[in-house]
């Protein structure tokens, strides 16, 4: 899988990593700032022609054929796994399955451990700072199989309430899940001392939501202390609907299938079906080899940078913004102080609605992400209907800071602000 | 990619008119003799409104709106209020589709005097992800209409 990365790992200055130029996108579009990398993240020109390359030279379907170009597709996507696992601290790759995203990731956790383990009386742990992605799929879970749906709240600066969710873990809890990082406010959550209470106090799988994790600082998912991780592909420099779930070994071989179908079996008789082994029995239908393969050269790309110098990169844009912004009259940053957060800002204006924002940074070359991030129960908490965020990556600097300044305050000009 | 926006086009999206309403709604409040009150909510971007309509026959004889969005779903709401007020059903049906045609691109900008001030917001169009947010208050007059109709 090779990268034709051209990372200037010497000649930076301060929080420039000079990759622009990678991600055709960015150099088509010059004027453009895209600040909504946690939405989605632009791709370098290494994964689009990874994709190309598996197309033009390896394309058939994986574990089918007997002859050698399937042969060379199932290497593909063979190693594709086995190079994301290294980068997420994975050290049995079966233990990576493949899926659409973090979505599917937790979907998957939640329709097969759940749905085998889970019964009346039980109760399931969320955190009011879930993405939806990690709180309705549990929240169904508990209402079909009469359990009790537990959500712990939040410190007011937008941080887990350990104490809180101390007191809601008990010999009940079948099942904690948190992110690692919210996608709404940035907030980096402690891991560890929430693996050390879940395991004092319950004998629940913990599941972590890696959607906003995996793409931004080294995740190493074998000394995490969760169950399961999830991740997706696409905020990490990835192809769009490839992303995947970690999963110990042990439980994933416990799990009934999620799905079923070709390649999961092993041998299907009229009456019964045996299933393949892991991954590959949660990975029913023809797999997304070429953008397992995208991936694979996504990941690649963000090791040559190295994901220190990502972290670093980040939180040097994001504590520049905070400082910009927090000087702004009337905006209010919502979610802990900067040391604690991801490389997002989160922020409403006191005369200006998120979405009018939006459209007015748009009309400035800005995109910034304006809404409630889907996670409305932390919109509710906040009391606030949506809120503008601004998200950094690799590809940022400076200069994209200047132009969110400058576009708030031509949003000021053109709603006449008054200061109180 | 479609070109950015251009100052132009934002220019034309917040004309005076909506900043106005946006910043002093009209009929915005509740009304205590409602015959039909309509919550309706944008989850795409969270914008919040409850219409309450008053009838005297056929007519809408009154009708105040509250909730919380963006300068669009508010001042559209506001001048909606304003321009069916004393209006027909029928009428209200005919305008309704006529400013829907109006957002969606279907008809020519605003020259149709019928709408009245909503015509400042024929902006919108060229701005497919805003469009839901000017139709806001008026889904939520259908839905008040048919909440009346069977009676």
């Amino acid at each position: 899988m090779a990268t034709n990365s051209k990372v200037r790992r010497e000649s930076e200055l301060g929080s420039v990593l000079g990759i622009r130029a990678d991600f055709p996108l960015l150099v088509n579009n010059p004027g453009l700032h895209y600040l909504d990398s946690a939405a989605t993240s632009q791709k370098p020109k290494a994964v689009l022609d990874a994709l190309r390359d598996f197309y033009e030279t390896a394309n058939a379907n994986p574990h089918r054929g007997a002859y050698s170009l399937s042969v060379l597709a199932t290497e593909y996507y063979h190693d594709s796994r086995v190079r994301i696992a290294q980068f997420l601290g994975v050290s049995d790759s079966d233990c990576l399955i493949f899926t659409r995203g973090t979505t599917e990731g937790l979907n998957l956790v939640a329709g097969s451990w759940g749905e085998a383990n889970v019964s009346p009386g039980d109760e399931v742990v969320v955190t009011a700072l879930d993405h939806h992605a990690n709180f309705v799929p549990w929240q169904v879970l508990a209402m079909k199989k009469g359990a009790k749906f537990r959500v712990c709240e939040l410190t007011p600066d937008g941080r887990i309430d350990l104490e809180f969710l101390s007191g809601l873990l008990n010999n009940r809890t079948k099942v904690v899940a948190f992110n690692h990082v919210s996608n709404a406010l940035g907030t980096i959550n402690p891991v560890a001392d929430i693996v050390r209470l879940a395991r004092e106090k319950t004998n629940a799988i913990l599941v972590c939501d890696g959607a906003q994790s995996a793409p931004h600082f080294p995740v190493a998912f074998d000394s995490l202390g969760v169950d399961f991780y999830a991740f997706s592909g696409h905020k990490m420099l990835g192809p769009m609907g490839i992303g995947g779930l970690i999963g110990k070994r042990e439980m994933l071989e416990a799990m009934p299938p999620y799905q079923t179908g070709g390649d999961m079996i092993e041998f299907v008789y009229d009456d019964r079906t045996t299933w393949n082994a892991l991954p590959h029995k949660f990975e029913a239908g023809t797999p997304n080899a070429a953008n397992a393969v995208g991936l694979a050269a996504a990941v690649e790309y963000l090791d040559n940078i190295g994901m220190d110098r990502v972290h670093s990169h980040e939180r040097a844009l994001m504590s520049a913004a905070q400082t910009r912004l927090g000087a702004i009259e009337g905006l209010h940053i919502y979610g802990p102080p900067p040391r604690e957060r991801s490389g997002v800002v989160s922020f409403t204006l006191v005369d200006v609605h998120p979405h009018d924002l939006a459209t007015i940074l748009d009309g400035e070359g800005v995109c910034i992400r304006a809404g409630h991030h889907c996670a409305q129960p932390l919109m509710r908490r906040l009391d606030v209907p949506a809120t503008a965020r601004a998200s950094f990556y690799v590809y940022n600097d400076e200069s994209d800071i200047d132009a969110l300044v400058s576009g708030i305050m031509k949003a000021r000009e053109i709603f006449g602000y008054v200061p109180a | 990619m479609s070109p950015p926006r251009t100052s132009a086009e934002i220019g034309a999206l917040y004309q005076e008119m909506i900043l106005d309403h946006y910043r002093r709604p009209r009929n915005k409040g509740n009304l205590d003799n409602a015959d039909a009150t309509v919550e309706m909510k944008n989850p795409l971007c969270g914008d919040e409104i409850s219409l309450q309509v008053a009838f005297e026959g056929d007519c809408v004889c009154d009708l105040r709106f509250s909730g919380r969005g963006c300068s669009i779903s508010q001042a559209s709401a506001s001048m909606m209020t304003q321009l069916v007020k004393g209006k027909s059903t029928e009428e209200i049906g005919l305008l309704r589709q006529q400013f829907r045609d109006l957002m969606l691109g279907n008809a020519p900008p605003a020259d149709d005097a019928r709408l009245g001030s909503l015509r400042a917001l024929s902006g919108v169009a060229r701005f497919p992800a805003r469009v839901k947010c000017a139709l806001l208050a008026w889904y939520a007059l259908e839905s008040a209409l048919a909440e009346r109709a069977p009676g």
